[in-house]
């Protein structure tokens, strides 16, 4: 047995070790990451939203504004209790939401797309440094309604640093109107109107309360804590507060729309029943099972000893394969599982172009060990070549795939990819280490019983 | 020895007798572009208690929702789908809790799909965009892995050349599917059609890597004989890498896979079929029509053409 050999026994050997022990149902973590096997919506049941940003068709979204977004969407979806919902920002104008196992759609939909509620909240009691100091952080309103009827949880995942209870004055909904303008001195501020109802509220407030804190909430969370300069009667009025322009923006944009620092409509909408989902998962299931089984008959049959040998290095492939899944995870979807059976094509295909090869060169009446070498040899540049195009292509429909929210093409061509590349793996290393390992101890002189030739 | 390029023009021939038709149908009643690109929505359905109503009934409710473009029909497995246009989250929830009340039956909700008009469209331009990057890529990358034969970009474009022959094919069988038999061009279609691609584009590749290794040592030869040979070479490895385990696999999935994957699987299977015979049939052929220029007799007498 050469160096070589040996080293590549003890690599398979690890690797091979290592994917059982992942891809055992047992195995949860791994070096600290979850191990978990992924199934996609259209396998379990469930809903995929796919919220759009609601602006002109030119105007670009400013990327932070939309990372936030979906952040605050995120949050939303945490809040409805479901167990591993996704919420991913996909290209520059969607936001894909994916909602396993929900029942009660129109519900979540409505969740996700509110506007959040935003609060003027007295805090008269506090001082500036006070409430400074509760900027960005959660508090407590006596404004019972937040996030439909689950009141609580978003409040309590995110820590709330006060037990104070503010009172609320009013809510967003008495605002007319908001915008960045500039004070006499040149200084961004945001200026603001109220409805009729608001402006009588807002009077008599700040008649009461003049030189005290209002402050800005929004879902919960301060985000600004302007003082009272002066009695606002009129219901027009401006907030200061050493504005950058930027800031002044961001602010205006947050009442304007609410927590939501962009504006989203709903672009899509996917619902998978539950029975639908287990019968597409048991079907294909079968029909891979069946698929496999004709493989491995054909292999043997075919190719015979070398046969046996492809079929290990098949499953050694699927093995290692799956394991990747687990622990990056990838969301097994059925186009995703339709990928990986053709990157198992792929792999079959790389065994089959060696040991027709390896057929020729037994046929010129090379010996054995120098048919397989020269065999692979011979081989390899049309599996290198033939398998770059389809990572190339696999690439390009990962980036349309993510880009466009397309959970379809994404999950096919990210199994494709991993398959691809593992089907390689095992086209260079273990097909060729484990011809050359039966070689070494059994050298038939039959070849047309042992290599169908 | 097998003569398959010897009567390349009953190939190229035979794939019209696909194409051309497939073509003329696509010309008249278009693609059957499913809400995917369109926009609109799809509910798959079932009362649970209750024999399906007839569509025409249901097809009344939705009028009288105001919902526009209403197609309904039932399956054999006793569920309805019905298709319409584009519906927000609140008149799907409106819908159907009045196709509650109407029919007196709780209902499953097996499916429903709702896509934006402009989602729809974005989708199919990127579409085309990424295979049109994609199919340069892989031109640009044939190109490099051949620049030691002559004519290396030759190759690289007729692996593309043969590779829109195969979609073309499968756009037909769709556009014919859809006339007759009422498919649909679906995310999923589009899915299998860049598998079709990628590997179709592997296939030509395995193919032409044989003529590359053997235009190293047999130059002697005249091209259109080391093509042949070449492709004779390889033809046992085509017809099982292919034809058996891919098609076994995909096989298995069109008989027991769910509806969902039936299509896409029989798709997938004309497809990667084609994918195979065209790197025989019109991927190789053409390189040797292009080496010999054969263009220019096309249009001469006769019997310069029988010499060919």
């Amino acid at each position: 047995m050469t160096r070589n050999m040996i080293l590549s026994l003890v690599a398979i050997f690890i690797i091979l070790a290592l994917s059982i022990y992942l891809v055992l149902p047992t195995t949860t973590s791994f070096l600290g990451r979850p191990i978990v096997t992924k199934l996609g919506l259209d396998l379990v049941g469930g809903q995929q939203v796919v919220l759009q940003v609601d602006l002109p068709e030119n105007a670009v979204p400013d990327r932070d504004l939309l990372v936030k977004a979906s952040q605050i969407v995120e949050n939303r979806v945490n809040g409805l209790g479901v167990a591993e919902a996704v919420v991913q920002l996909a290209g520059n104008r969607y936001i894909n939401v994916e909602l396993p196992a929900v029942k009660d759609v129109t519900e979540s939909i409505d969740t996700l797309k509110q506007t959040g509620v935003l609060e003027f909240v007295d805090m008269s009691h506090l001082s500036d440094e006070e409430a400074f100091a509760l900027i960005d952080q959660t508090i407590r309103t006596d404004l019972e309604e937040t996030l439909g009827s689950e009141t609580t949880s978003p409040i309590t995942t995110t820590g709330v640093v006060t037990e104070t209870v503010f009172h609320t004055i009013m809510t967003g909904a008495m605002l007319e109107s908001v915008e960045t303008t500039t004070n006499q001195l040149g200084e961004p501020v945001v200026s603001f109107r109220l409805t009729p109802e608001g402006t009588k509220i807002f009077a008599e407030h700040t008649r009461q309360h003049q030189g005290k804190i209002l402050a800005i909430v929004l879902d919960k969370k301060v985000i600004s804590t302007p003082r009272i300069r002066e009695p606002i009667e009129t219901g027009e009025g401006v907030i200061e507060g050493n504005f950058t322009l930027e800031s002044a923006n961001a602010l205006t944009v947050q009442l304007r729309y609410g927590s939501l620092p962009v504006p989203l409509k709903v672009a899509e909408t996917r619902t998978i029943g539950p029975t639908l989902g287990e019968d597409s998962l048991r079907k294909s299931l079968v029909a891979g099972a069946i698929g496999f089984t004709i493989v491995i008959l054909f292999m043997i049959l075919y190719y015979r000893l070398p046969g046996v040998v492809a079929i290990s290095a098949i499953l050694t492939y699927a093995l290692i394969t799956f394991a990747i899944f687990r622990t990056i995870p990838v969301t097994l979807t059925l186009p995703g599982i339709a990928g990986f059976l053709l990157s198992t094509g792929s792999a079959l295909d790389a065994n089959i172009l060696i040991f027709e090869r390896f057929k020729e060169e037994l046929r010129s009446g090379r010996p054995l060990g120098l048919a397989v070498d020269i065999g692979w040899k011979r081989a390899w540049p049309s599996i290198r070549d033939s398998n770059i195009a389809t990572i190339l292509t696999s690439l390009i429909l990962f980036w349309f795939g993510s880009t466009f929210g397309a959970t379809i093409v994404k999950g096919f061509s990210l199994t494709l990819l991993i398959g691809v590349l593992v089907s390689l793996f095992s086209a260079i290393v273990v097909t060729r280490t484990f011809l050359n390992l039966v070689f070494l101890y059994f050298q038939p002189s039959n070849y047309a019983k042992w290599f169908g030739l | 020895m097998i003569n398959i390029l010897g009567k390349r023009y009953y190939f190229f021939l035979l794939s019209l007798l696909i194409i051309v038709p497939g073509m003329i149908t696509l010309g008249i009643w278009r693609l059957p572009l499913a809400i995917d690109f369109t926009g609109g929505s799809f509910l798959e359905f079932k009362f649970n208690n209750r024999q399906p109503p007839p569509p025409a009934e249901i097809v009344l409710l939705f009028n009288d929702l105001g919902i526009r473009d209403a197609q309904v029909v039932t399956t054999e497995q006793q569920t309805i789908i019905a298709k319409s246009s584009f519906l927000d989250e609140t008149s799907q929830a409106k819908l159907l809790k009045s196709m509650e009340e109407t029919f007196q039956d709780s209902i499953t909700v097996l499916r429903f799909d709702s896509v934006g008009p402009t989602i729809g469209q974005q989708v199919t331009q990127r579409a085309v965009i990424a295979l049109a990057i994609a199919a340069l890529a892989v031109i640009l990358y044939i190109t490099f892995a051949f620049r030691g034969v002559e004519h290396a970009f030759r190759y690289g474009l007729c692996a593309i050349i043969a590779m829109i022959h195969d979609v073309a094919v499968v756009i037909s069988i769709v556009a014919i599917g859809g006339r007759f038999f009422g498919w649909q061009f679906d995310s999923l279609t589009l899915t299998a059609l860049l598998t079709v691609i990628g590997f179709s584009v592997q296939d030509k590749i395995v193919v032409f890597d044989r003529i590359r290794e053997n235009s190293a040592f047999l130059k002697r030869l005249p091209f259109e004989t080391l093509v042949n040979h070449s492709i004779v070479q390889t033809l046992q490895r085509s017809i099982n890498t292919q034809l058996m385990t891919v098609e076994f696999m995909l096989l298995a999935l069109a008989l027991f896979g769910g509806v969902t994957l039936r299509e896409f699987s029989t798709i997938l299977l004309i497809g990667l079929f084609m994918g195979t015979y065209s790197s025989i049939f019109i991927a190789a052929p053409i390189l040797v029509v292009w080496e010999n220029r054969e263009w220019e007799k096309w249009f001469k007498p006769r019997a310069s053409k029988e010499a060919a």
